[in-house]
């Protein structure tokens, strides 16, 4: 058997990438156990079909012999109203809210990281018109006005996806406003406009790339905001509607019973606080890893 | 300084008018006939007419902005549909209800936070700094309404310990009935030698009080946390460290201090968006506050009611945060300069 060759340590100063890395885990407990569940999470949405002993029990199945039972060796987690199997249904459930993060988070950079560019590489009037919509659509707390949203638009998940986008990108426009700003102003960027190099490499090759790592610790961080926003909204009727195996939605549907059946409320509701802070773990050792110095508000 | 406060105040009010104008554009795109609704299911074509000019909904979408404006600033913030009462009186019913309970909520979150954030800068990387930055991330990621359930199942139910629901114990109406002075019941009770009253309003608030108070809890101690931290390393507080004060009074006298800013920014931040968060608790705990009156707004499709609401804590936001950052700027005069 040949041995790998042990790894030498590069000369000077600097360790290794991959050492500083492992440093950088073991210096941070919870980041790993973050990481960790989070990939959990993951896998189980993946392989929820597998996983999940009464697939059917996902959609719209009834079993009206079977109703309110409490935990047991065939159902673990009890069964809801209709009879269906809450273990189940919250395995599926972890396909829903970190898919609608993902795109709430994709849509809101969307929007947001162009706005911030523009503003902060651009400046003057530009900046002034885009910062004070901003601040307004900051004046709004998110889930106000994704309520109000939601209420115009019928209620489903691509409605209640939508409503979270337009309330989130703010903040992004915000954070690459301040990147861009303090990049635009640093003597390479104004050598480089010198030298006549044009404003979409200097946007692309400057700006974007020194915005990214804030940019990044910041998404990994709303990753379980998003994930109670919706859970939030969904709870209120304003989101995912019955069959759908959401998290909110089945809290709000256990809640009738709950004096009762205890179990029908207390597991989705775990999913959603689990999800949430394995997530936020995740992001808050991300930040500490790439960002330390910059400080959060949210 | 006064230039400073009057661009403040300025850019504050252009904060609102685009507020005022973001509400009246979503109240119409909102589909559905709210003249149809406020005149009830059984109405003719000519009382729905008749209601439609009572609402002032027949005049072009440009002069109806200009009257919602003036409206507002004149203190007439439409007629709610579910309650057939002005918006703006049925607001100062509910909003001294929420503004109690998310304050109680805001000083259970201090003086929990404040501590455990020190704690956990004092010693960072030690155990208990880690079981803190667990726990703090743990009240950030609490879906509230669930957190609110189970306690009114542990609490009320299974221990029998704290009251489930209300504002207070309904016995008391004939009893001991509360005299609305403010509209905050805490201050009123006190106020008229209602003490029997002043404990059942204390007893009913605790549940919902803690419950709000989770997510600020989480926040203000991460943020105390990491601005002890950020002070410390700064060059002035090496500087007194390396003069040869203790450790204590490095932490103590200069590097708390100057972290107050940020947490003070965090506080205002939070308020507002705890405010937001009685929606989803006091439905629950049946807390007459604005929560429950945008769930009931909501349920019966109430526009000008849920326009009010959406308004009302707009402006507190808006406010809450202009008055933080005038402090900011009074305490740091850094501030003022840019």
């Amino acid at each position: 058997m040949i041995e790998a060759p042990s790894t030498v340590p590069a000369a000077g100063a600097r360790l290794p990438r991959g050492q500083r890395l492992r440093q950088g885990l073991a210096a941070n407990p919870l980041m790993v156990a973050g990481g960790v569940m989070s990939a959990l999470i993951v896998v189980i949405a993946l392989l929820a079909p597998l996983l999940a002993p009464f697939p059917a029990d996902a959609g719209s199945a009834t079993h009206p012999f079977m109703v309110l039972r409490p935990p047991s060796a065939q159902h673990w987690f009890g069964t809801d109203n209709v009879g269906r199997d809450i273990y189940s249904r919250v395995l599926y459930g972890a396909r829903i809210s970190p898919l609608i993060a993902v795109v709430v988070l994709v849509l809101a950079c969307a929007i947001g990281v162009p706005l911030g560019v523009a503003a902060g590489y651009f400046g003057g009037w530009l900046d002034e018109a885009i910062m004070r919509v901003t601040d307004i659509f900051l004046a709004f707390p998110s889930l106000l006005l994704a309520l109000a949203l939601a209420e115009v638009l019928p209620p489903s998940l691509i409605t209640l996806t939508i409503a979270i986008a337009v309330t989130w990108w703010p903040w992004y426009t915000r954070l690459i406003r301040g990147q861009a700003a303090s990049v635009a102003g640093r003597p390479y960027v104004e050598s480089c406009r010198a030298l006549g190099i044009s404003r979409t490499w200097i946007i692309f090759r400057h700006i974007l790339p020194n915005s990214l790592t804030p940019l990044i610790v910041q998404v990994s961080l709303d990753v379980g905001g998003v994930i109670l926003t919706t859970s939030a909204l969904s709870f209120l009727g304003l989101g995912a509607q019955d069959p759908t195996p959401e998290w909110g939605l089945m809290v709000a549907e256990g809640q009738n019973y709950f004096t009762t059946a205890w179990w029908v409320v207390t597991f989705p509701g775990l999913a959603i606080l689990v999800t949430a802070f394995a997530f936020t773990l995740l992001g808050d050792g991300l930040r500490d890893l790439l960002d330390p110095k910059r400080t959060f508000l949210r | 300084m006064t230039i400073y406060v009057a661009r403040r105040v300025a850019l504050a009010a252009l904060v609102v008018a685009g507020v005022i104008i973001l509400t009246f554009v979503i109240a119409h795109v909102v589909p559905g006939d709210p003249a149809a609704t406020w005149a009830g299911p059984h109405a003719s074509a000519a009382q729905v007419a008749a209601a439609r000019r009572y609402l002032g909904l027949d005049r072009p979408p440009a002069v109806q902005l200009l009257s919602y404006f003036g409206g507002i600033l004149t203190g007439n913030w439409g007629i709610a549909i579910h309650t057939h009462r002005p918006v703006l009186s049925d607001l100062a019913v509910a909003a001294p209800a929420s503004l109690e309970l998310v304050t109680a909520a805001m000083i259970i979150a201090l003086v929990v936070a404040v501590p455990l954030g020190l704690i956990s800068a004092r010693w960072p990387g030690r155990a208990g700094d880690q079981v803190i930055r667990a726990g703090s991330i743990l009240g950030v990621s609490m879906p509230i309404f669930w957190m609110a359930l189970i306690f009114q199942l542990v609490f009320t139910q299974r221990l029998h310990l704290l009251p489930v629901a209300g504002e207070y114990s309904p016995n008391l109406l004939f009893t001991h009935p509360l005299t609305r002075l403010t509209g905050f019941g805490l201050i009123d009770a006190p106020l008229t030698g209602n003490w029997p009253m002043f404990g059942s309003i204390c007893a009913h608030m605790v549940l919902p009080a803690v419950v709000i108070a989770a997510y600020p809890a989480g926040l203000i101690t991460r943020m105390v946390r990491a601005q002890v931290l950020d002070t410390l390393g700064d060059a002035h507080v090496q500087m007194v460290r390396a003069l040869g004060f203790g450790e204590r009074a490095v932490f103590g006298r200069f590097a708390m201090k100057l972290s107050w800013n940020p947490v003070l920014a965090a506080i205002a931040l939070v308020f507002g968006y705890s405010l937001v968060n009685t929606f989803l608790v006091e439905a629950i705990f049946d807390w007459p506050g604005l929560g429950s009156y945008a769930t009931d707004a909501i349920a019966t499709l109430d526009t000008p009611a849920i326009l009010g609401v959406t308004l009302f804590i707009a402006l507190v936001y808006v406010v809450v945060n202009l008055i933080v950052d005038l402090i900011q700027a009074a305490i740091d005069p850094r501030i003022r300069l840019r």
